[in-house]
């Protein structure tokens, strides 16, 4: 029966088999081991449960120091399931003051894989989110009566102020496009959602520390891997100096009360928004806690849309405010000299009487032009430069210069501000009249309401108040800024860099003595300040098809050597010397004086107790509808 | 006179240290495994701590040691005249296991006498192969003789059934590679070609059962494709006869060409048909080389032809209606069908991941993650081998690997330079049983053996896995010891 071949030999086959299979196992332990680096991610994956490591957000100051926003501690209760053996629900229940339909309603949400994907009896488990301090001690104390259940604590946004919450936004837990487009964030982080908290979250969050521990098969913890040598540490966030003044915020806000509109205080010298008020607001400690859902709804379903911050998404006809704007060109342009004459009946002559004006001397230049916010004298400009063919090729060329000198004085494009969703309010060109009238052969006198900032423009009451800044300026501004400083961190330069407007300093002379005219002898009287203070100013009555004329002013103090540049816009709140004026007068009062002196505490009290809101507010927000249809024209 | 002889060469006989190096090796190399793979990372017991695996691990040592030592003392005749008395007494302690053990996991193969927990199943593996020693020793044994053949089938069938019944179907299957030493012995090679030939068929069926080829499945296709061409090799290896081999392959070619060349004329073929024609006519054509030669052989390979095509159409029933569900789900992820790594493949998923992340040289003793964190299951007992995986890498395991590869060609050499029958076979026996346990418990590990759990000879805990090697190992140590030397 042995063959002659030594390796089927009987003897030997079975050694021969053995050799062959061992060959076998070593390819595939080769296979395994060298070939396939896959098995060593799936191990890590396995058993490296990498923990982050929370950094604490930057607080938040106002320009004087005051501390806005900082961090308190919240509690969540978790629970291993596996651990709880003999637990006394009730007392549990009795501790946490919820009744026992609740804990099981937590207990049945908690295990639901569909609600909490990462369930595991052996790992902990969320199951009551944000306890305060006094519920956290009170349930510390007890803790040793309950096995299984843990304490894990988290920082929660607290608030010195009730007010402003449209500037400094909120945080909520990320979501999911956000985690699409950043692999920084993981699920349950938080992040800044509006305001500077989003504006400013790369520099408020802070850089996510990770801890890498060793998990079993169970998901159980079991220890630092290698004594935490590949943990990295959080890194804090940087702490915000705001330039706004949170007592004059606070004032502005109280001012605002019952009313809708908006005040922007800016300093001219550094384009520094000292008070941005958006009416009305909302206390930003609403949207942080367990009441985040319901109070988020609340404020989500108000018609007054107290969520939008009108200061920088609400675009009205500046109206009247828009005058000096006009001024700059017709005089840059040399369409007209500060010395030029226009008459006024009363309203625009080649027009008929339209747009209508108010009792005052003709003819007359700029300067009393801008004084008595003359309309026939604007017209008069736009019309000479629209149709000076000596100059231009055509009408449509004299327009796009003009609108390109309303771009370059900070019009018709968002500015920039560092804060999100702001509008661009709307400055048409040449292309969109085309397209409107259906010809390239339309006339001034088509459009002639743009000259009194009526018609199409549209402008946010930062752009407005930007405007202010510029003239106080004579020809220049920065781009406003909520955010002064950044502990440990620069400013973007966008902030720092002068915006020239290209309009000569001596026409900016001319405009404002045309400006503080008005306030000494022509529409906004009331806003004078002497003898402590020369002031500028130039009221804006801007029609409003869908109710009452919104009530504007724009302006600056002092004369020479600015300090600040306002813009309030009070919507339905009819004259700009109505409303504007008066608030603004307290505004600039409570900034340069410091406290509203006794001789007009009466103003303030009227100004607060009025009320201008109407019965049913459904007012779309006009700019919403342009901006989208007119985008391609603004190019 | 004689006796005198025989006492001088006993004392003279010297035990073969070199086998007894491999042991202490394995051993120890096992405890430190057992140390690293039941390591706890937050409450680490020390290595020689008795409340920890190592610490018992080392009390199995211990006493597997004195046993050896008593196992060398002990008269080599005292083997071989109690051989049938001890598989008896086997037997009935099996017995009574199947009678009173509680079901631990599943299987009711566990004696519990105070705080001793006993297998019983593993002492048995000697007994039989003492018995079978004894069985073939005896007066003018030929193997092949009907009642031969029935006495040593008993033997090993009879424990194989009891141990199925405690649902220890790994240990049953340990009995039956004791075939291997049948075939050493005298079972024609026919025997082993045959099962080989079944195993092959069985994984074709059951892993290409799913595509169809015409009326057959694509496993059955391939199948009878390989009854063809194993039936060529039979006519050339037993009646040495070319012609009939040349025509056994080619008709089958001709009747594939033949259909083929009839696609080409716009005929639509069943090739499943075309496959079952190829084999009748093969079948027919053994016939007729019978009616013509009267070779009995030709009968016989006919008979294999017929034979391993009803076991071809057999196989899918006993798949699906004989074996557990869970034993086909071991059986397709074995075969790559599945990829189940929650359910059967989690075992096998995660012992490979352990391994494969070892990489060449291994994460350094302790340093394995997978099996400190229990990933693997069983690590320090079936799945031992993959603490060396990761900790030790591929050099670790390449090296464990060749060590037994190494120290089964030992055991067999032993058995062949026994003089005695009953040592041969019981050095066979013994080899058979060491290469089943390695085969089966390392292919298990890295993903290649569907999992059956045994443990790894000397390298899984356990005292009675330790203790059944152990005197497995040494009998034939004292065996050899005393053998006549030429």
């Amino acid at each position: 029966m042995n063959s002659p071949n030594p390796l089927t030999n009987k003897k030997n086959i079975i050694a021969v088999a053995a050799v062959i299979i061992a060959l076998i196992y070593l390819l595939q332990l080769f296979h395994l081991q060298i070939l396939s680096p896959e098995y060593r991610e799936y191990a890590d994956s396995n058993a490296f449960l990498r923990r982050p490591l929370y950094p604490a957000r930057g607080a938040i100051y106002d320009r004087k120091g005051n501390l806005l926003v900082y961090n308190r501690p919240t509690y969540d209760v978790m629970m291993v399931v596996r651990e709880m053996e003999q637990f006394d629900t009730l007392d549990f229940c009795r501790t946490l003051n919820i009744d026992i339909e609740r804990f099981h309603l937590l207990d049945t949400d908690m295990k639901d894989r569909r609600k909490n994907p990462g369930y595991s009896s052996y790992t902990p488990q969320l199951f009551l989110s944000q306890l305060n301090v006094e519920e956290y001690g009170l349930l510390q104390e007890k803790l040793y009566k309950f096995p299984g259940i843990y304490i894990q604590s988290r920082t929660e946004r607290q608030y010195n102020y009730s007010g402003m919450g449209l500037i400094l936004g909120y945080v909520a837990e990320v979501d999911k496009n956000k985690m699409a487009a950043d692999p920084y964030y993981a699920r349950g982080d938080y992040v800044g959602k509006s305001g500077v908290e989003l504006s400013h979250e790369e520099d408020l969050r802070g850089e996510k520390g990770v801890e890498v521990l060793l998990r079993d098969a169970h998901g159980r913890v079991q220890g630092r891997y290698e004594e935490g040598r590949h943990d990295k540490a959080p890194e804090s966030g940087k702490d915000l100096t705001l330039s706004i003044d949170i007592d004059l915020q606070t004032y502005g806000e109280l001012l605002m009360h019952n009313k809708v509109g908006s005040i922007v205080m800016i300093e001219p010298k550094t384009g520094e928004i000292l008070c941005m008020v958006s009416a009305p607001t909302y206390d930003p400690a609403l949207l942080t806690g367990k009441a985040f859902g319901s109070n988020y709804q609340s404020l989500e379903n108000n018609p007054y849309k107290p969520l939008i911050n009108r200061a920088i998404a609400g675009t009205y006809p500046p109206g009247s405010t828009f005058k000096p704007t006009q001024g700059l060109i017709f005089l840059q342009e040399g369409i007209i000299t500060p010395e030029s004459r226009y008459s006024c009946f009363g309203g625009y002559p080649p027009l008929g009487g339209r747009p209508a004006c108010h009792g005052h001397y003709s003819p007359l230049a700029i300067q009393y032009a801008l004084a008595t916010s003359c309309n026939s004298f604007f017209c008069y400009g736009l019309n000479g430069m629209l149709g000076n063919r000596s100059k231009y090729a055509s009408t449509g060329n004299a327009f796009d210069v003009w609108k390109d000198h309303m771009v370059n004085m900070g019009f018709g494009y968002p500015l920039g501000v560092d804060l999100p969703s702001e509008k661009r309010g709307f400055i048409p060109n040449s292309k969109f009249y085309s397209r409107v009238f259906n010809t390239d052969r339309w006339h001034a006198h088509n459009i002639i309401s743009i000259a009194i900032g009526q018609g199409e423009i549209l402008a946010t009451p930062l752009q407005i108040a930007n405007l202010g800044a510029l003239i106080a300026n004579r020809g220049y501004f920065y781009t406003p800024h909520v955010v002064k400083e950044i502990k440990g961190g620069a400013l973007d330069e966008q902030f720092t860099t002068r915006h020239e407007s290209g309009i000569n300093r001596e026409h900016f002379e001319v405009t404002v003595a045309g400006m503080a005219d008005a306030v000494t002898i022509g529409t906004c009287r009331g806003i004078n300040l002497e003898p402590f203070m020369e002031v500028c100013g130039k009221t804006g009555t801007a029609e409003n098809p869908h109710g009452d004329d919104h009530s504007l002013f724009i302006g600056f103090a002092p004369k020479d050597n600015p300090q600040v540049a306002i813009a309030v816009v009070v919507e339905n709140g009819r004259f700009g010397a109505t409303n504007a004026v008066p608030i603004a007068r307290l505004m600039m009062q409570r900034y340069l004086m410091g406290e509203v002196p006794e001789s007009d505490r009466w103003l303030e009290n009227t100004i607060i107790n009025r009320e201008i809101l109407p019965y049913v507010y459904t007012r779309n927000l006009p700019a919403r509808q342009n901006e989208s249809e007119n985008e391609e024209e603004m190019q | 006179m004689i006796y005198q002889r025989n006492r001088e060469w006993a004392e003279k006989g010297r035990i073969d240290w070199f086998t007894v190096g491999f042991y202490l090796l394995f051993v120890l190399l096992g405890w430190l495994n057992i140390y690293a793979a039941s390591y706890d990372l937050e409450n680490a017991t020390a290595l020689f701590d008795l409340s920890g695996r190592a610490g018992m691990q080392l009390v199995w040592m211990g006493s597997s040691l004195l046993l050896a030592i008593a196992l060398i003392k002990i008269d080599v005749r005292f083997y071989e005249t109690y051989a049938i008395l001890f598989y008896l007494a086997g037997i009935a302690l099996l017995i009574i296991t199947l009678l009173v053990a509680k079901d631990i996991n599943g299987s009711r193969s566990w004696l519990i006498i105070g705080p001793v927990r006993l297998q019983p199943a593993e002492f048995m593996k000697f007994l039989i192969a003492l018995t079978l020693a004894k069985v073939f020793n005896g007066y003018g044994f030929r193997l092949m003789d009907r009642r031969n053949l029935l006495i040593v089938t008993a033997v090993i069938l009879l424990p194989v059934l009891l141990v199925i019944a405690q649902s220890e179907t790994g240990t049953a299957l340990v009995y039956l590679s004791l075939i291997l030493v049948l075939y050493r012995e005298g079972l024609p090679g026919g025997f082993l070609f045959t099962g080989i030939a079944a195993i092959i068929y069985f994984v074709l069926g059951i892993k290409y059962s799913d595509i169809a080829v015409g009326i057959i499945s694509q496993g059955e296709f391939m199948t009878i494709l390989l009854i063809i061409i194993f039936t060529a090799s039979l006519i050339l290896n037993y009646l040495k006869a070319v012609k009939p081999f040349l025509v056994t392959l080619l008709l089958p070619c001709a009747i594939f060409l033949a259909a083929y060349i009839l696609t080409f004329l716009g005929v639509t073929i069943d090739w499943g048909v075309i496959a079952l024609a190829a084999l009748s006519t093969t079948g027919i054509y053994l016939i007729f080389l019978f009616i013509r030669n009267r070779q009995k052989n030709y009968l016989y390979i006919f008979l294999f032809l017929v034979g391993s095509f009803l076991f071809l159409e057999s196989v899918e029933y006993v798949f699906h209606e004989v074996l557990q569900p869970h034993q086909q789900m071991r059986i397709k992820v074995t075969l790559g069908m599945e990829q189940d790594l929650s359910g059967a493949g989690y075992h096998v998923g995660q012992s490979k991941i352990a391994i494969g992340s070892g990489g060449f040289t291994g994460k350094g003793f302790l340093n394995g993650t997978q099996t400190k964190l229990k990933y693997v299951p069983e690590q320090d007992t079936d799945f031992i081998f993959c603490t060396i995986g990761e900790e030790h890498g591929f050099v670790g395991s390449a090296i464990i690997l060749l060590l037994f590869v190494a120290f089964i060609l030992r055991l067999l050499s032993l058995a062949e330079r026994q003089t005695t029958i009953f040592g041969r076979v019981y050095g066979y026996a013994v080899a058979s049983i060491f290469l089943f346990h390695l085969v089966v418990n390392i292919g298990m590990v890295i993903g290649i053996m569907p999992v059956i759990g045994i443990p790894l000879p000397f390298f899984s805990y356990g005292g009675s896995s330790l203790w059944g090697f152990t005197i497995l190992l040494f009998i034939l140590l004292r065996i050899d010891k005393s053998r006549k030397r030429i």
